[in-house]
């Protein structure tokens, strides 16, 4: 027992003294309805962490099942009693309202991996607040680009109502031209669209335009493909990651939509991640685990520059940006929100396998709409 | 507006009435019969539209899915019935729901350590896709016709079972004296059990034939588990007919009232307000009707007078 007590205590001692010297708290979903997105950016950031062969990081990952109270209580603990150095990993915007602010007020670093809500792009911005995926806007921006480009001149706009959703028609409709036939709120969580579907087949209108994320979009684009309406659809890449198109099957083929990442994009690094990342999990990746991916990356670059300890020199690195992403070129905007290029995607079948083709370029090297009202 | 839209939106409000319906009667039997308040009667759907997914995925046939669904959400039932609910007859309403929360958190996560994160497949057969030219030229989907139609061919043979055979004398008189029908040799336990798996044969039914227009993802039961205890509330607990007739309120309520009520805010505000605080009270309206039914008659349309 008396040896037993000492091969624990000198374990102990060794974690404490082997420790490692950078310590990150991921907070994202993994249970509940949404669990596949954060599921997805918490294998891609691994897959990163793994690849850099560094074993002086660790991760503490955390479930918010989705919910503000819980995301807020596990950020305080890993804040104030874990002592992270950096967090990451929140997929919901009402989650990151609830904590970007308090953590960023604290001295901690934020890399978001999904969510960009416009407040935490405009007045609210913060130095220590950096996004790698998009602010909230972007995808639908480049769609109403789309639209324009393609032709379309009198749009079916539908979102649920709650602020993305607002911000998804805003966004849609900061660039699209034409008029619109038809704007309709759905409700958040709402599995049937048959009404909203009638709405759209008496509208007379000549495309669609939907921001459904996740088990929505599904039932949606199922429900549209059976009633028989035939407008052309385009949405934001939200409602056709390669998490759910199996899902959606055929009722899903051909539709555009509009993403700042897909597996066919041309560069070295991306060809490595979408390989190591099938074989690592026996999946292909979404762009959700391409965010992942690129935040760990980002992370990574910045801590061979300079250590988290050191503020200044360590928000400099992370402005810089010097990692090979994903997406190709990546560069930070004022407001550290990332200035790319969206793609618009066709949706076709590989073999038995749903997946998304690139088939132009919706907006070139796009910045947000609120960069100017951030003063950092 | 036209007539046409007006008729689709009716027919839409219908079908979604009747899928409530098959939820909100096991619900209601459950609650009337044992007294025993079953939050994991929405697990029961999921079960269901997650075996049927599994077996359509296997053998490719819509209709060996249905059969898996009732038979897996039956045993599912039964099985819970035995291990757990049987010790909560006599507990109070509040230890009820805590078990049965704990049953909810428990299906959701094995179901996805059986079945992964992501959601699964589950289409509509070929034979019943795509849209019918109704009397009109209405084009409505075949799928959703079948749907109303399954729905109130199960409302007859519930009607049946209950006003017409032996079981249905059992179940009734278990309802008004539990005591009684137990004094006079009916195996009240096993009655329980038959009832708690028909109950959730028919979430499971619903789950599956539903399954196939939305999407199969853990989670999925809790939504329509709230709007059927609106219904069941609104029809008076434990009656049938109540939860049949509080099933079409709720469904054309919420169906018509997600149309129509922006469309009336629109005549006297511009259109992007109207539209959000439109769907806003839309979103209100089954419960605003709740209100007022509970208002008139406190015990639901078909409730036993208190």
């Amino acid at each position: 027992m008396r040896k037993f007590l000492f091969a624990t205590v000198a374990a102990a001692l060794c974690a404490t003294t082997a420790a490692s010297e950078v310590k990150i708290g991921m907070i994202t979903t993994l249970s509940g309805g949404g669990a596949g997105l954060g599921i997805d950016v918490r294998d891609g950031f691994m897959l990163a962490i793994a690849q850099s062969g560094r074993d002086d990081i660790e991760v503490v990952i955390e479930d918010d099942q989705r919910k503000p109270d819980v995301a807020v209580q596990l950020s305080d603990k890993m804040v104030q009693s874990e002592r992270v150095d950096i967090m990451t990993g929140i997929i919901w915007s009402n989650l990151a309202m609830a904590v970007v602010p308090s953590v960023v007020g604290q001295g901690v670093f934020y890399l978001s991996p999904n969510a960009g809500p416009s407040q935490l792009a405009g007045q609210g911005c913060h130095e220590n607040y950096f996004n790698v995926a998009w602010q909230n806007d972007n995808l639908h921006e480049a769609a109403g680009a789309y639209a324009n480009s393609v032709g379309y001149e009198n749009s079916f706009i539908m979102a649920p109502n709650y602020p993305a959703g607002q911000d998804a028609l805003t966004g849609y409709k900061r660039l699209y031209t034409g008029a619109l036939s038809g704007e309709v709120f759905t409700q958040l969580g709402q599995t049937d669209y048959a009404a909203e579907i009638a709405q759209i087949r008496a509208s007379g209108a000549d495309s669609v335009f939907f921001f459904l994320p996740g088990g929505m979009g599904i039932s949606f684009l199922k429900q549209y493909a059976d009633s028989g309406v035939d407008i052309p659809v385009i949405g934001p890449a939200f409602s056709f990651d390669q998490g759910i198109l199996q899902a959606v099957g055929d009722a899903a083929l051909g539709v555009v939509n509009t993403s700042q990442w897909n597996k066919d994009i041309d560069n070295p690094t991306n060809a490595a991640f979408v390989e190591t990342f099938q074989a690592e999990y026996g999946r292909l990746p979404s762009l959700y685990a391409s965010q992942g991916f690129d935040t760990a990356n980002l992370l990574i670059s910045a801590l061979e520059v300079a250590d988290p300890s050191d503020g200044d020199a360590f928000r400099d690195a992370l402005r810089a940006a010097e990692f090979d992403s994903t997406r190709g070129d990546f560069s930070f905007g004022p407001n550290h929100h990332p200035i790319q290029t969206i793609y618009a995607r066709e949706v076709i079948k590989e073999g038995d396998v749903y997946t998304n083709k690139i088939i132009g370029v919706a907006l070139e090297n796009h910045a947000d709409a609120y960069a100017a009202a951030c003063k950092m | 507006m036209s007539s046409i839209l007006v008729i689709e939106q009716i027919l839409n409000g219908l079908q979604f009435g009747v899928m409530l319906f098959l939820m909100a009667a096991g619900l209601t039997l459950i609650f009337g019969v044992m007294g025993l308040i079953n939050l994991a009667h929405g697990s029961l759907y999921m079960i269901g539209a997650f075996a049927a997914a599994a077996v359509a995925g296997a053998t490719g046939s819509f209709f060996l899915a249905l059969v898996a669904a009732l038979v897996a959400a039956a045993v599912a039932g039964a099985i819970v019935e035995m291990v757990v609910i049987r010790r909560l007859y006599n507990a109070a309403h509040l230890d009820q729901v805590l078990a049965t929360f704990a049953l909810i958190l428990i299906f959701s996560e094995g179901t996805r350590w059986v079945f992964g994160s992501f959601p699964l497949f589950l289409d509509i057969p070929n034979a019943l896709s795509g849209p019918v030219t109704l009397p009109g030229g209405i084009q409505y989907p075949l799928y959703r016709l079948t749907l109303i139609a399954i729905g109130l061919a199960v409302a007859l043979g519930l009607w049946l079972l209950i006003e017409r055979t032996r079981i249905g004398i059992q179940i009734r008189a278990g309802e008004n004296d539990r005591e009684m029908i137990g004094a006079l040799g009916v195996d009240i336990s096993k009655l329980y059990t038959l009832v708690f798996a028909l109950g959730a044969a028919l979430a499971g039914l619903a789950g599956a034939l539903v399954g196939a227009i939305q999407s199969v993802q853990v989670g999925m039961g809790e939504p329509v588990l709230i709007l059927a205890f609106v219904v069941i509330v609104i029809g008076g607990i434990g009656s049938i007919r109540g939860a049949f007739i509080g099933a079409l309120l709720v469904g054309l309520t919420d169906t018509l009232g997600g149309v129509f009520l922006p469309e009336i805010f629109k005549l006297f505000m511009d259109s992007g307000a109207a539209q959000k605080s439109g769907s806003a009270l839309a979103s209100m309206s089954i419960y605003l009707l709740m209100g007022m039914v509970l208002i008139w008659r406190p015990t639901g349309l078909f409730g036993a007078r208190a």
